[in-house]
This record gives C-alpha cells, structure tokens and sequence, in this order.
C-alpha cells in the first residue's frame, strides 16, 4: 500500500507526459527563416539511414586462403600425367635408310633401288657443278654461319642469293631463312596480328597451320581448292561489315598442295581478291622450278603478273636440291620481316654453301630449261601408266609432280587405310625394289584431307623406271586390295 | 642482374624520350606531306603495316642500321673481313662495296673454332658431299634418312648421356615443334622470364597454360609451382595434366648460367618435368664439353628432356633433343619438323659428328681437349680484364658469353662504330632482344682466339670504351693489367 502510492504517482506522471508531448502542436523549427516541419526531421533520418545501409558492404562469408599446409597436401596428391603415352605393341617408326645420294637410283639397306620418295624435280641431286660449287663454298666458308642474320652471320652468298631469286622472278628484293617450314610459320605472324582476317584453305599443310594459329587473327577455312567455297566466304565476311575496310585481310593458299597434289587456280583467286580487296599469300615450295614455261611459278603458269601476289614463300628443299626456304614480295614486305619475322631475327642464318647451291641451281635452270620439258613429259607419262591401277586413282593434278594415289574405296579408319598403304609401299619395296611412300601425318595436324601414297617424279627419272613402277605397284595393289 | 644506376637511367630515359618525340614530329610532318599525294592503287587496302608497329624500326632502328646486319666475306673465324657499306641518305638505305676490312671478331658464335675449315672435320665433310649431295630433298621419315643421320642420332646421345636422340633441321624449328608435341592444352608450362623466341613461340604454339618465373629465381619457381599445384586449370580448378619448367644452360643475353641442381630438386619435390635448353652451353662450358650437366655436376638422368643445338659449338646447322627412348619415340611419330620438314642436309651432319669426335678424342689427338681448355681460359682471362678496366660485365665465370652494358641510346651505335674503325668487330644489342633502358654490348670468346688477339681486343674495347663513356665502374689501379705487363716487357 505504502508502495503503491508513489508508484502509481509517477506512472501518472509519465502518462500525462507522453500525452502532453503528443498532444503539444507539432514542433516547429525555424532554421534560415524557413519553417520546418517535424515530420520533415523523422522522414530526413530514414534517408539519412537507409543511404547508410546502401553504402555498407553486403555479407559475404569471409574468403580464407589455403594455408600452407593445405597447400603441401594438394602438392603431395598431385599425380601428373607421363610425359609421354606408353609405347604401342607394333607401332611402325622405323623407316627405310639410305646409303647414298638421294637420286632417281639409290641404295635402300643394301640394295639398289628406283626412287620415288624424294621431291627431286628437277634432278639436281648428284649434279656436277652444283656440287663443285659447295665445295668451293665448304673450303671457303666451312659449313656453318655461327650467328643470325643481324650479329655478322649476313655471308656475302647469302645477299647474292637473295638478290639471284628476286632477279629469277622479277620482284624487287627477297629474303633468305634458314628452314624450308620455318619460311610460312615465320611470315604469317610477322603480317597478321590480333583482329586480321585470314581466309585459308582447309588442305594446307601443318607448317601454315601453325602460322595461322601463332598470328591469332580470325582464321576461316574454305572447302579444298573449290573456289566457289571460297567466294561465298569471301562475300560473307566483307558484306555489310564496314570495319572490314580497315583490318588487313588475307587469303592464304598453296600453289600445288602436298596433302593432296592439287593445284590452285590463281587467276581465278586474284580476280577474287582484287574484287574483295584482300591481299594474297602464296606458298610455292612445290611449283617453284616446276611450274611456267621457265620454271618461274604458277603466276607465269597462269599467267599473271607477279606484282599482283603480294607475298610469295616457297622451301628450297624440293626443286633446288638445297635446303631453307625464301619469301619475296615488294620492297616494303621484304624489309619489314628483317626486323619482325621471327624465324629471321632469332635464329642462325643458312650455311653459306647450301645459299651457293640455291645460285647454282637457278643458274642451271636459266640455261637449262628443257630439263622441264623431261619432267612435264615424265608425270605426262606416270598419269597414263597409273590411270587403270587396281584399288587406286589418281588424286592430283595432270600437271603436278606430287602425284597422289587414293584408295578407290575406302576401308572408312584412317589407321586401317594406313595399315594397306604401308603394307603396298613396303612389299613394292621388298620385292621390286622401288622405294615409294605413303603420306604421314602427325596428330597435331587438324588437316582432315584422305592420305594416300606420294609419288614425286623427278626429271632424272627415265621412262624404264616409270614403267617398273607401275608394273610394280599394278601387280602389288591388285594382291593387297583384292582381299 | 642488372643494377642500374640512378643517374643513368635519368640520362637513358630523357634520351629515348628525346628521340620519340624526334619521331612522333617526323611523322606528323610526313602525314601532311603524304594527305597531299595522290592516292596509289591500293586505295581501300589496310596498310601492311600500321603506323605504330613500325614506329621503332622507321624513327629509331633506321638511324643505327649500319651497326646491324654487317655482311662478312669470309668464314666466321677469329678474323673477317666486314665488307664495307655506305649510304646516301641517312642510313634509309645502305649499299655495299666491294672493299673489305680485317676486323678480330669478337661477336660469331664460334665457341670452339670450328667455324672455318678444319683439317679434321672438312675433307670428311667434303667426301660426304659428293656421295650424298647437299640436301635429300626429303623428309626424314620418307626418303631423308641417311646412315648419318642414324650414326649421329647414336653418337649425341652418347655425348650427352642420355638412352636415345632425335635430329632436326633448325635450332628454332626444334624448340618450336617439339613443344607442342609433348604438351597440348589442359597443360602448364613454367618457363624463365628471360627465355628464347624459340622457347615461348613453342609454349604459345601448344595451347598449354603459360607461366613466368623471375629470372633465376628459383624461391619464386617454388612459389609458383605451389600455387598452381593447388589452384589447377584457371576457372575450373581441375588438376593439371603435366607440368613442364623450361630453362636455358646459357641466357645468351646474359652470358650467366641456370641454377640447374635447385631447379632439378625444386621439380622433383614438386614431381613437375625440367627441358633444359642448353644450345649455347653444349660443347663450350664443362671439363670435357658437355654442358651445364658437366660443369655443376648434375646427372643427366635427372633433367627429362635436353635440347642443344649444333650451330654454335660444332660449327654446323640443326638442333637435337635427347630423352628416354619412350619420350623419343613419341616424338619420332607426333613431332611436325620431323614428319613435313626436309631432313638435314648431309654434309652437315657429318660436320657435327667429325666435331662431336674431336672434342671426345676419338680422332685419335687431343686437340678436343686442348680447345675445351683454351677456351675456359679465354673467357675468363677476358671477363676479368673487362672488369679490371671498369666495364659493366655481366654474367658468371667460365660462360664465353660477355654482355657489357651500354644503356644509353647514343653508346650504342658510337661503340659499334668506334670498334669497327679500330678493326675489331663487336655485336650490340638494344631493344626488342633485351629491356628498352638495358641495351648492351655481346662478345662471344671462341677457342681459336690466341693471346695476342684477345689483348688487341682488349686495347680496342677500352679506347672504345673511353670514347663512348661506359666504364662505370671505377678502374682497379693497384693490379697492374696484363697489357701493361705485356708492354713492359715489350
């Protein structure tokens, strides 16, 4: 009771408090001679909270790193792959050796035999004066050049040859590397960079796959030398698409293709790039010494101007006889790849008497050019005789010295199409003596065009070694694919 | 590595500095001259190459294009003779004349004198060029396989210490496809940061993951490999397939060796693979020539992969690998320079092997170890003149590769030319081959060098030196050098 009293006088205190304040007008406030309401304070407080909630980081769950020894356990699971798959029972890597030089006729382990297997064209292995002239080279310069092109590994044959091959095709200048497959995986990614277009054929060969694939501009493929393919493409990418006028754009083609032996129509592709306003690369290894009336190429085959062609490679290792390869264009294409093409700047340039091989062998082909006549009469000569072998037909071109033979029916896996190839190539070899090969493929090659064997005929070759071959090779297949 | 001094790198910034925006003015100018032209017949074509690409090459390598790519009108032995060259018009372009000058050279890479005729190696060489002729004009698992090819494929790996050997045609070429042969994507390759073109154009070729480790730093190799390891593929997180750390013997812009027995035992604890890249250090540095294996005594049988080439000690062309006979076979079968590329050529084949003899001794004379020994004397008799006279030398000892630093843009071509008058003929490198402000001066020691001609080069890189200011290290007075000991007695 006593306690009641108080108690109850101070909650009736409060209450009437409360009430009063809630009954009292509205507080009004006069700031800068401006009104303010209450309401106007407890609203600006809301703002004043939620934009302090915005601004607070939402809840995550806190990021822990590994620690060390989290680290060391993963360390000690880890497994690694082997370096390399296990050897498979019966794999094939042995391949046949030669004991001399590799002509039209040489000895295979022991025995002597007509050779197929080599890109000898025009014959100039065992050639006299060329060999002469690397023996004078050898006794002068010895065999290597001990440093690239830009630490005084620059030989005075090496500018002579440049300037004979620019002379032979009629361009302004050329340049030398030192490796025939080196040549295209250098050149591509020193002209096309990050965001260039390249349109290239599906059929060319690794060396200018991993060109394309280092220079990491767009690449699209057209289907195999069908040049209707390849004007859709062409009309695909430059319709519509006005950044296309200002990246570079380039069409990159083989004269005569070694996957397949078939030859690209040039005209018909530069018609096509004049039209879309593309820039042509072309890989001649194959056509250089072989094609044209003097042995010029497939633009003096087709009959075009060679300014047209903005960029031109080709190996020297096929119809020269020589090894490393060259690139030639206008004076602007030569001089930019002597700063930026890597296979030029970073490595040893080519021994000085295989560059004096190359000057001897253009020098033969200008005084000697019946030798092309002999061997366009030869392949003339190899399509008649191998046109009715049984199992087999003829995949290349008329004109082509690969000369590429497909099964007529396929066994549908590539590994079985290989196992009857390699099996016709080395009983022609055991019981013939003729040594002719099928074409090899590596598995990081992404070309999907069918293998075959690869005839290479030369000019040394007489037409009593045709007519063994296809003897041969008639009565072989007619016993390997009948079954 | 390099310590650049403060005041250096001010002067060389404010230089480069310079001479771009010389360039940039001389562009501009030539823009407006060029908007005045008519235009040629390759309206709507992009340029070949765009503007900024070549800036450096148009503005600023073309002004010391004479200290570049000298042509040599002989073999590239201890003396040449450098055929002169002018120009007309401020070095745009440079004509050649038919007079030549005797310069000591002092840049091929000759490391054991094998670049001219020999008397043992060159009449074999001879003979196996009129029996097999200068090329196969084929690849070497169709028609280029030579008894040679065998022969040397046996006697590399032999040399090396290694079970099998696989030959191809270009030094580039092996580093370049052998790479991609042996890891594809879903891989790691941890390579040094001072690594060969060669090297990361095959990384790059691959599709495997790349990653870089300090130079020489082989806490920081730890330290990446343990991330990685724990961390996988990027995104996904999976584990990696394989791991591969490429190092070198030699860095040839560095002249200073790998720490090849920590990088064996970091990749071991790690189980990771080691490619060793040993084309400057195979045949120059270790007792009996076989590289950075033989001279910090680490076994063969622990680096899984070793690649040299044959171009700078055995005076040929072509590159090797030498792995287990499984690794070989692989590549024997995936490897593209040895499916689509023709084989070497057969006269150097027998190069390397008639060199590859005597350096072993099976000549039947010790002239393999007389060279092995002149030359680790050479370099080092050098290196520590060099040091002596106050030039910034870089690398380690026993290396017959000697950067001495220029770093200014100016020394590069005054130095160049200033040897080249007093006939000794020196190697200068600037960027893109090393850092912008670090450019430097090679010398490249070889076996056939003789006393008195490395103590010319000496006379003449101090007078060049002198001229162009790069001693920057003060000169030790209180040894008297051996060229003053020299003249005395004289």
């Amino acid at each position: 009771m006593d306690m009641a009293f108080p108690v109850a006088n101070a909650t009736a205190a409060v209450l009437t408090r409360v009430s009063a304040a809630f009954n009292a007008p509205l507080a009004r406030a006069v700031v800068f001679g401006v009104h303010i309401d209450g309401h106007l304070v407890v609203e600006g407080l809301l703002i004043a909270v939620i934009v302090f909630q915005l601004t607070r980081k939402s809840y995550k769950p806190p990021k822990k790193p590994l620690t060390e020894k989290e680290i060391d356990e993963l360390c000690n699971e880890w497994q690694p792959e082997p370096l390399c798959p296990p050897i498979k029972e019966g794999a094939r890597i042995d391949t046949p050796m030669l004991e001399s030089a590799a002509g039209p006729h040489t000895i295979v382990d022991g025995k002597e035999v007509v050779n197929f297997a080599s890109a000898n064209y025009l014959g100039l292995i065992g050639n006299e004066k060329i060999i002469d002239s690397c023996v004078g080279s050898l006794e002068k310069y010895g065999v290597g050049s001990c440093g690239p092109r830009g630490f005084y590994g620059t030989i005075d044959v090496h500018l002579d040859c440049e300037a004979k091959i620019a002379n032979f095709l009629g361009t302004p200048d050329s340049i030398l590397y030192s490796y025939g497959i080196s040549t295209i995986f250098s050149v591509i990614p020193a002209f096309c960079k990050k965001g260039d277009i390249i349109v290239a054929d599906e059929g060319v060969h690794w060396a200018v796959q991993n060109g394309l694939h280092l220079s990491r501009s767009t690449v699209v493929y057209f289907k195999h030398n069908d040049m209707a393919s390849l004007a859709s493409t062409l009309e695909k990418l430059t319709r519509g698409n006005k950044r296309a006028e200002k990246i570079r754009r380039y069409i990159v083609v083989e004269s005569i293709y070694q996957n397949s032996g078939q030859i690209a129509p040039l005209d018909e592709i530069v018609r096509l790039k004049e039209e879309y306003r593309f820039r042509v690369i072309l890989e001649e290894s194959h056509s250089f010494g072989v094609l044209g009336k003097s042995g010029r190429g497939l633009a003096e085959h087709y009959g075009v101007p060679i300014e047209k062609i903005d960029i031109i490679t080709a190996g020297m290792g096929n119809a020269l006889a020589t090894d490393g390869g060259f690139c030639t264009g206008s004076v602007r294409v030569v001089d930019h790849q002597r700063l930026s093409s890597s296979g030029y700047v970073f490595s040893a340039s080519l021994p000085p008497y295989l560059a004096s091989a190359a000057v001897s062998a253009v020098n033969y082909l200008e005084e000697n050019p019946t030798v092309l006549s002999t061997l366009r009469s030869n392949i003339a000569l190899m399509h008649k005789e191998l046109s009715d072998t049984p199992g087999l037909e003829i995949s290349s071109h008329v004109l082509s010295p690969i000369v590429f033979l497909k099964l007529k029916k396929s066994t549908g896996s590539p590994t079985t199409d290989l196992d009857l190839l390699e099996t016709i190539t080395e009983r022609v070899l055991k019981e013939d003596s003729v040594f002719i090969v099928t074409s090899k493929k590596s598995n990081l090659d992404r070309c999907k065009l069918p293998i075959g064997i690869r005839l290479f005929v030369s000019a040394g070759h007489t037409e009593s070694d045709i007519f063994t071959l296809s003897n041969s090779l008639k009565r072989v297949s007619a016993s390997v694919l009948s079954d | 590595m390099v310590r650049l001094p403060y005041s250096t790198a001010l002067t060389t910034l404010f230089s480069y500095g310079l001479l771009f925006a010389f360039g940039h003015l001389r562009d501009f100018f030539r823009r407006i001259i060029d908007s005045r032209k008519p235009t040629t017949n390759l309206k709507d074509y992009a340029p070949i190459c765009l503007g900024h690409e070549d800036f450096y090459t148009r503005r600023l390598f073309n002004r010391v294009q004479d200290c570049c790519n000298r042509p040599i009108a002989s073999a590239p032995d201890a003396w040449i003779d450098v055929i002169e060259r002018y120009s007309n018009d401020g070095n745009k372009t440079i004509h050649r004349t038919s007079k030549t000058s005797r310069c000591l050279n002092l840049g091929s890479y000759n490391y054991l004198g094998f670049a001219a005729a020999d008397e043992y190696c060159t009449p074999r060489v001879i003979e196996s060029l009129k029996k097999y002729s200068a090329s196969t004009c084929s690849v070497r698992v169709d028609g280029g396989n030579t008894k040679l090819h065998i022969e040397l494929e046996e006697l590399v790996a032999r040399f090396v210490g290694k079970p099998a050997a696989i030959l191809l045609g270009m030094g580039y070429a092996t580093n370049s496809t052998i790479i991609p042969a042996l890891i594809g994507k879903g891989g790691l390759i941890i390579s040094d940061s001072l690594n060969h073109n060669s090297i990361v154009n095959g990384a790059r070729g691959s599709g495997a993951a790349v990653r870089v480790f300090q130079h020489n730093n082989i806490a920081h190799l730890e330290e990446v490999l343990r991330e990685q390891i724990a961390q996988g593929q990027p995104r996904t997180h999976r584990p990696w397939n394989k791991i591969i750390v490429i190092v070198e013997g030699i860095y040839s812009m560095e002249g200073e060796l790998c720490k090849l027995p920590e990088v064996i035992s970091v990749c071991k604890k790690y189980k990771a693979y080691t490619y060793l890249d040993e084309a400057h250090s195979i045949g120059a540095i270790g007792k009996s020539g076989r590289g950075v294996c033989d001279l910090l005594g680490v076994d063969p049988a622990d680096v899984d992969i070793m690649m040299g080439t044959f171009t700078k000690s055995f005076g040929s062309c072509g590159g090797y690998i030498a792995a287990s006979k499984e690794i070989i076979h692989h590549l024997k079968q995936t490897c593209p320079a040895h499916i689509y590329a023709t084989s070497m050529s057969p006269p150097a084949v027998q190069q390397v092997i008639s060199a590859i003899k005597v350096i072993l001794g099976e000549d039947g004379t010790n002239r393999g170890a007389k060279k092995l020994a002149q030359i680790r004397e050479n370099s080092n008799f050098f290196r520590s003149e060099l040091k002596k006279m106050g030039f910034e030398v870089l690398g380690d000892n026993d290396s017959p590769v000697m950067p001495i630093m220029l770093y200014n843009p100016a020394k590069i071509p005054s130095f160049s030319r200033e040897c080249l008058r007093l006939n000794v003929a020196a190697v200068v490198v600037a960027f893109p081959a090393t850092p912008l402000l670090l450019s430097r001066a090679r010398i490249c020691i070889s076996a056939s060098h003789t006393r008195e001609d490395l103590i010319k080069g000496l006379e003449v890189l101090s007078k060049a030196g002198d001229v162009s200011g790069i001693k920057y290290f003060p000169v030790e007075q209180e040894k008297t050098t051996a060229v003053e000991k020299l003249k005395k007695i004289q």
